[in-house]
């Protein structure tokens, strides 16, 4: 019984998320075939239709901003060896110090509104990561039961908000008030033409930032080595005299901070205002981003590039073959997620065993 | 630095260039469905079968696209604007403030929103007389009744679900004045709109309680409103498309709302500048935007007598004669 080595790095960052890609994409096709629709045309709508031209590709840059965010905050987590699948309610909840921040300067400049509502976004979402973090640290509560209950509050409050307390008068939508347009971030496409009138603001400045600051923060410094002491070994930083509550909560707040980033993205840079379920699962497939950039930043800005190609390229079927209804679409997000995620390490053991000397090997070895 | 910019705006000139090229050569309407979904049996149903009448008519092309959710409605609002669609049309009451955004973007493309009012040179606004529908139908209903109590499942607790349970109860005061009404919502929120379970079972609290016909106005939720009528051997009223066919026997009649007329007519009007009409227009019983659902299935339950009644209202409140108010004119239902 030999045992098997793990993988080359090259292949466990490329080889294997490039294999469970082009999987998704095989079972997507075979689906899109059997409600008798091309699969290759649809490939082609998804790829125009993500990079096709900077409207385009300002798109997707939007929406690969939340997938940074939540991938991030899932990431960070997971170093800890913390689970948040609370990405969703953190990133839903921010939303409401982003919009009070906002509507509270909206007659200043957006430069000055613009850094006070990334701490009101971190702060609130941060907080909605405390809670769990707390109870897990001191309670015993694990952090995915809780974290995913805490999604579900988080959308009846948000609603309650809504439409009860922010709703201004005369508007029949459950939406908040809009920022005035002089408090108004301007979105990119003012700066570069290129990206037309596209949602993709200066809140993906921010999330490369974030990016540099988590690898900073988790390779480069005591508490990042702490954190991942504590991920590996909770007996170990115990004996080494560390706080393992300490250190739960504080990531926990990081990761709910990071997620709630999302609102800033959303309702400060792209909606002008607050409206229900902005977050649109972003909480979610940054477990899958998470998983498939392997925690690393470079790793999750890639995912996260990938998955908001996908999004916006998903979005832009039902425009193009408009034999694919909405429904549809969400199949063939919901096959990539499954296989680049839940199913990641699908093609592992048979690679690992392609690479520890080839099928004699993995004969003699099974 | 000079020629870099001139070439620049010569690029961009180009680029404005092509897209107005483009535009014309795809300038088919395109028709956006709210979050109920295009096959909800009623409101978006109808916009759907507005536009299908229309391409039967003129075998012209259109575009559709169904909303995953109410972040998106800037981006589905300009990727057809984009795209060069004209013009642009929406269902729903929750377009207002998106199109307000987009139309200021788009000033060559026209858009026409049905339950919102935009004011934006670029944009025509349909709202229609659901109090006067709601009236007739509120009249049948207290006619139905054998037990005195009628009741009402709105969708989303709105202002213009309002609108339509004060027509309703007015028009059931009109025909008696000692009238029970039981008035219910499904939610505070769009997923109200398809929500048929909690609507069946509201309906079935109200037949619990006395009533014996109900009027649903809550989009995709309404079925759920209907199949508990048929199931409890009760009355049920339904909206906006009409949908007598789902349940013969059961379903008394349907509060018509033409959002397909609306949609046909945008369609053939709105594309083009000379004969598209930007500013506020209202659909009522006169112009039949509004009305009372009649035909086989539910020929047996309107009687003549009913029918001569509603009549007599109709013409009354064309002329004047009768006044309904209007939930939204003044937030409140005076006298209900």
């Amino acid at each position: 019984m030999s045992a098997l080595k793990p993988l080359p790095r090259w292949a466990d960052i490329i080889l294997l998320p490039l294999i469970n890609l082009t999987l998704a994409f095989i079972v997507a096709g075979l689906v899109v075939f059997a409600i008798g629709q091309n699969p290759l045309a649809a490939l082609d709508a998804i790829i125009t239709g993500a990079f096709g031209s900077g409207y385009n590709i300002g798109y997707t840059l939007y929406y690969s901003t939340n997938f940074i965010f939540t991938g991030l905050a899932v990431a960070v987590a997971a170093h800890a060896g913390l689970f948040n699948i609370g990405g969703n309610g953190q990133a839903y909840i921010a939303g409401l110090g982003v919009i009070l921040v906002a509507l509270a300067m909206q007659s200043l400049p957006w430069w000055l509104t613009f850094p006070v509502a990334i701490l009101a976004g971190a702060a609130v979402g941060g907080f909605w990561g405390f809670v769990p973090g707390y109870l897990q640290a001191k309670r015993g509560s694990h952090v995915v039961i809780t974290t995913i209950m805490f999604n579900f509050i988080a959308s009846a409050i948000m609603i309650y908000v809504v439409v009860n307390l922010l709703k201004p008068p005369g508007i029949l939508a459950p939406e908040s008030a809009s920022i005035a347009v002089e408090g108004r971030m301007p979105k990119l496409g003012t700066f570069i033409p290129w990206f037309k009138n596209t949602d993709v603001n200066f809140t993906l400045i921010l999330a490369l930032i974030c990016l540099v600051g988590a690898y900073f923060l988790i390779w480069h410094t005591r508490f990042g080595f702490a954190m991942r002491a504590l991920g590996q070994n909770p007996t170990a930083t115990r004996y080494a005299g560390m706080s393992n509550s300490r250190i739960t909560m504080i990531v926990m707040t990081m990761s709910g901070a990071l997620a709630g980033m999302v609102a800033v993205n959303q309702v400060f840079g792209v909606q002008y205002r607050l409206v229900l379920d902005y977050v649109a699962d972003a909480g979610f497939v940054g477990i899958a981003v998470a998983l498939m950039g392997r925690n690393h930043p470079l790793g999750i800005l890639l995912a996260a590039l990938l998955f908001g190609a996908l999004y916006q390229g998903g979005n832009e079927l039902q425009y193009v073959i408009p034999g694919l209804s909405k429904e549809m679409v969400v199949v063939i997000q919901a096959l990539v997620i499954l296989f680049t995620g839940a199913m990641e390490g699908l093609f592992r053991p048979a690679l690992q065993r392609l690479f520890s000397g080839g099928p004699a090997a993995a004969r003699s070895g099974g | 630095m000079n020629a870099i910019s001139k070439h620049f705006g010569a690029l961009l000139a180009g680029v404005a260039m092509t897209a107005v090229v483009t535009g014309a050569a795809l300038a088919d309407p395109a028709i956006i469905y709210d979050l109920g979904g295009k096959f909800d049996k009623s409101f978006n149903e109808a916009a759907y079968n507005g536009a299908e009448a229309w391409k039967k008519e003129t075998g012209g092309n259109y575009i559709d696209v169904e909303l995953q959710n109410d972040a998106q409605r800037e981006q589905a609002l300009r990727r057809f604007a984009s795209q060069g669609a004209n013009p642009i049309v929406m269902a729903g009451f929750s377009w207002g403030t998106a199109l307000n955004t987009v139309a200021a973007e788009f000033p060559d493309i026209n858009f026409v929103v049905i339950d919102a009012v935009v004011e934006q040179p670029n944009v025509q606004s349909i709202v229609f007389d659901e109090h006067t529908g709601s009236f007739l139908v509120g009249a049948i209903a207290a006619l139905k009744s054998t037990t005195g109590t009628v009741g009402f499942v709105g969708g989303m607790d709105v202002p213009i679900i309002h609108k339509f349970y004060c027509g309703y109860a007015q028009g059931a005061k009109a025909v008696k004045a000692d009238i029970k009404l039981i008035e219910n919502y499904t939610g505070t929120t769009p997923a109200a709109w398809n929500d048929p379970v909690t609507a069946g079972e509201l309906a079935k609290a109200q037949f619990d309680a006395g009533a014996d016909v109900s009027f649903a106005a809550a989009g995709g939720s309404g079925l759920g409103v209907l199949q508990a009528a048929a199931d409890a051997g009760k009355f049920s009223i339904g909206v906006d498309s009409n949908q007598n066919y789902l349940h013969p026997g059961s379903v008394l009649t349907s509060m018509l709302k033409r959002v397909d007329v609306a949609v046909s007519t945008a369609f053939k009007e709105a594309g083009d500048d000379a004969t598209f009409k930007p500013g506020v227009n209202v659909l009522g019983l006169a112009q039949d935007g509004v009305g009372y659902a009649l035909d086989d299935n539910n020929a047996a339950l309107i009687t003549d007598d009913i029918k001569a009644k509603v009549e007599e209202f109709k013409a009354k409140i064309i002329s004047g004669e009768i006044k309904v108010h209007d939930y939204t004119a003044d937030n409140s239902c005076p006298g209900i």
